[in-house]
């Protein structure tokens, strides 16, 4: 498949300010594309550059392989959803729907087909008469989606459509977007600070950061294979113990941190190792990666059956800790741990199996993690909490 | 209703609640309905001198009303063509205006709400508002001036070539026209301003976006939106524009007459203070008519002028 999108060298500047710096992202024809980042990152500079609302300071923006330079908005094969949505509330949802068909002059006839027809695509057959305000969050999301989508884009873009809504609807909504793309077969561009969205809805997503992209990758990648301090920091939680590199191999970096000598995978970016002796690292361990180890620990029925359930057998890493605080969530028992000479308390998820955990505030523990499990990267720029 | 008075004395206190009843009470009986109702009644009574005010000559009669239409208190063989040509022009004129303020405006409205940014936009709305220190009559003098036959306007004109003689702007009434646009321009332009200012960005963008050309945009999301601004726009500049007094004076033509003149003169010249009621109330109350008319044509309710 060919790339439906591509951005080569893509600059932005306001006066000094640089909003999007060397962006290269190509995006294939039909895929779910997530931006994801924290607020103020670039985001929608990036996307209004897509839609033609912004002509890039540098650099060349191309769809189906056509230069978009001087190519208006309302010339361009995209469609924008808008991050408050922008209905028009003084026109009836059908007319919403069909305003691209009205702009190409689509008889009336043509138009109440067209949306009748979208309103059964987005599960809202028959309230075409309504106006916009007298619709659900929810229900005007999906009219703001369809009416992008009559004006049939190559691609559709999507400026955190999601995020006006409450939770259980932002859940339902996700999987009726992702639904709604797999049916009509076009690209979708995505935009997001909630990692959630991105992860579970994407075929690809770009991290990032001060208008820099970090990571591109699917969400199994950016997840487990982070690239950059960044983007472990900011994709799911991680505990973070930083020092110095002690040695370094192609697979595996050996850090000198207040924990102690800690063992983790050497993280390549760009096919490039990161890491030398005497570098600056930090060292990535996600909550459910880490274990209580046997050894220091008294009591060990617990411990040694979650040490066992592990598939490595043995662990790498070890370090002394004490248990702050654990809180239960159900599925998930969640322990925050000191350790000393670390900053931020520790965290631990562990599957509650039903059994009690056995262990108590003020306890002393020794947590193991393995070493493909952990990641060392160059210190770096971590996301804000 | 009471308890809506309840609440409302509650909130202000007695004291200012009273304060605020009286006053506007004060204002609209006092100031807007008592004078009014004192024109009604002098309009439907017989002319007589002020001594004999309240005496038997002083007698009700619709006699003003019926000149206006026959020229005459008592036949009606023939209409009263040289009142009843002043009325309709100064009405079409008055309608005339309000279009070239109306085409004027909205596009100064439009780029002052969503195109001007900063220290460009305050010194347009400076440059809009500071003109207006200076005094309608003085105003109205200058356009004379300008206008006039040794006028900058026919100087520049004839210093390019356009023309080889001073072409007579006061008596085309172009300079009747041009004064009154001008009288009223900022009444057009802040209430378009304030509406059009109010409409969101992004729904202009989404419109561009779905490949709509700029005009379509202005028909079915811009102009919809300012709706109320433009009515209340537009009936401001009517109504003012009807009644306009100096401007009509000043710059009219010697053969153009403004129906507030026909007033004036009645008021002032004849002496006839009936008549000159009759005639207010006439122009009242058809201008009332028309601009309810018009919003029952364009579809806008009271509520939303006021908005
Ligand atoms: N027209 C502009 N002029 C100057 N600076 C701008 C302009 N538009 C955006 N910026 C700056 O560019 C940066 C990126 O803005 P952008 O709107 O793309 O952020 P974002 O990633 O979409 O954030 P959010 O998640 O909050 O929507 C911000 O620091 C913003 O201040
Ligand atoms: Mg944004």
């Amino acid at each position: 498949m060919s790339a439906d999108v591509q951005l080569d060298e893509v600059w932005i500047r306001f006066g000094d300010f640089v909003a999007a710096r060397d962006i290269n992202i190509s995006i294939r024809q039909g895929e779910f594309f997530s931006f994801l980042g924290p607020s103020g990152c670039g985001k929608t500079t990036l996307l209004r550059a897509v839609s033609g609302f912004l002509q890039p300071s540098q650099g060349r923006v191309s769809i189906g392989g056509r230069d978009m330079a001087g190519i208006g908005p309302n010339k361009r094969p995209t469609a924008l959803i808008f991050q408050n949505l922008a209905l028009f509330p003084l026109m009836t949802v059908w007319e919403n729907i069909t305003f691209a068909l009205e702009v190409r002059g689509a008889g009336r006839a043509a138009r109440r087909k067209k949306a009748e027809e979208l309103l059964e695509l987005i599960a809202l057959p028959g309230q075409g008469e309504k106006m916009v305000s007298e619709l659900s969050g929810g229900q005007r999301q999906r009219v703001a989606i369809a009416r992008a989508l009559a004006a049939e884009p190559s691609v559709l873009l999507l400026d955190e459509p999601l995020s006006a809504l409450d939770l259980k609807l932002r859940q339902h909504m996700r999987t009726e977007l992702r639904a709604i793309q797999r049916r009509v077969g076009i690209t979708f561009i995505y935009i997001t600070h909630d990692q959630g969205e991105a992860l579970t809805m994407s075929d690809h997503v770009a991290v990032m950061s001060h208008g820099v992209i970090e990571q591109v990758g699917d969400g199994n990648s950016i997840y487990n294979r982070p690239e950059s301090a960044f983007v472990a920091s900011f994709v799911g939680e991680n505990n973070l113990f930083s020092g110095t590199v002690a040695a370094t191999d192609d697979a595996y970096v050996t850090v000198d941190s207040p924990a102690g000598r800690l063992r983790a995978r050497h993280a390549m970016r760009g096919g490039k190792a990161q890491l030398a002796a005497g570098d600056s690292a930090f060292v990535f361990v996600r909550p459910e990666s880490l274990k209580f180890a046997a050894g220091a620990s008294s009591a060990s029925a617990e411990a040694s059956s979650t040490e066992a359930s592990s598939s490595t057998g043995a662990l790498d890493n070890r370090i002394g800790a004490r248990i702050h605080q654990q809180e239960f969530e159900g599925n998930f028992w969640q322990v925050f741990c000191d350790v000393d000479g670390v900053d931020k308390r520790v965290k631990l998820s562990m599957v509650n199996d039903g059994a009690s955990m056995g262990r108590g505030p003020g306890e002393e523990v020794t947590l193991g993690f393995n070493a493909d499990l952990a990641v060392a990267l160059p210190q770096g720029e971590l996301a804000a909490e | 209703m009471f308890a809506y008075w309840q609440n409302f004395f509650r909130k202000h206190g007695a004291a200012l609640s009273v304060f605020l009843l009286a006053s506007v009470g004060f204002w609209i009986f006092m100031m807007i309905l008592l004078p009014q109702a004192f024109m009604l009644d002098f309009s439907l009574r017989a002319n007589v001198p002020p001594p004999k005010w309240g005496s038997d000559a002083h007698h009700y009669t619709a006699e003003h009303y019926r000149y206006m239409l026959y020229g005459s208190a008592q036949s009606v063989d023939s209409y009263n063509f040289v009142d009843l040509s002043v009325f309709a022009r100064t009405i079409v004129a008055a309608i005339f205006v309000t279009l070239i303020d109306l085409a004027l405006c909205y596009p100064v409205a439009y780029y002052l709400a969503h195109a001007a940014t900063g220290g460009w936009r305050r010194l347009m709305v400076l440059s809009l508002i500071v003109p207006f220190w200076v005094n309608e009559l003085l105003r109205a003098f200058a356009f004379k001036i300008m206008f006039g036959g040794n006028g900058i306007i026919n100087n520049a004109l004839l210093w390019l070539g356009v023309i080889d003689q001073p072409y007579d702007f006061i008596r085309n009434s172009v300079a009747l026209y041009s004064g009154l646009s001008y009288a009223y321009i900022l009444l057009m332009i802040f209430p378009i301003y304030n509406a059009v200012e109010s409409l969101d960005r992004n729904q202009i963008e989404a419109a561009r976006d779905l490949g709509s050309p700029w005009w379509r945009i202005h028909k079915r999301v811009v102009i919809p939106h300012a709706k109320p601004g433009i009515t209340s726009g537009c009936t401001m500049v009517f109504m003012l524009t009807a009644g306009a007094l100096a401007a009509p004076q000043i710059l009219g033509g010697p053969s153009s007459l403004w129906f507030t003149q026909i007033i004036y003169q009645a008021f002032n010249q004849a002496g006839n203070w009936a008549r000159g009621s009759a005639y207010a109330i006439i122009l009242l109350v058809v201008c009332i008519l028309f601009v309810l008319l018009m919003m029952r044509v364009f579809k806008v309710k009271l509520g939303e002028i006021a908005r």
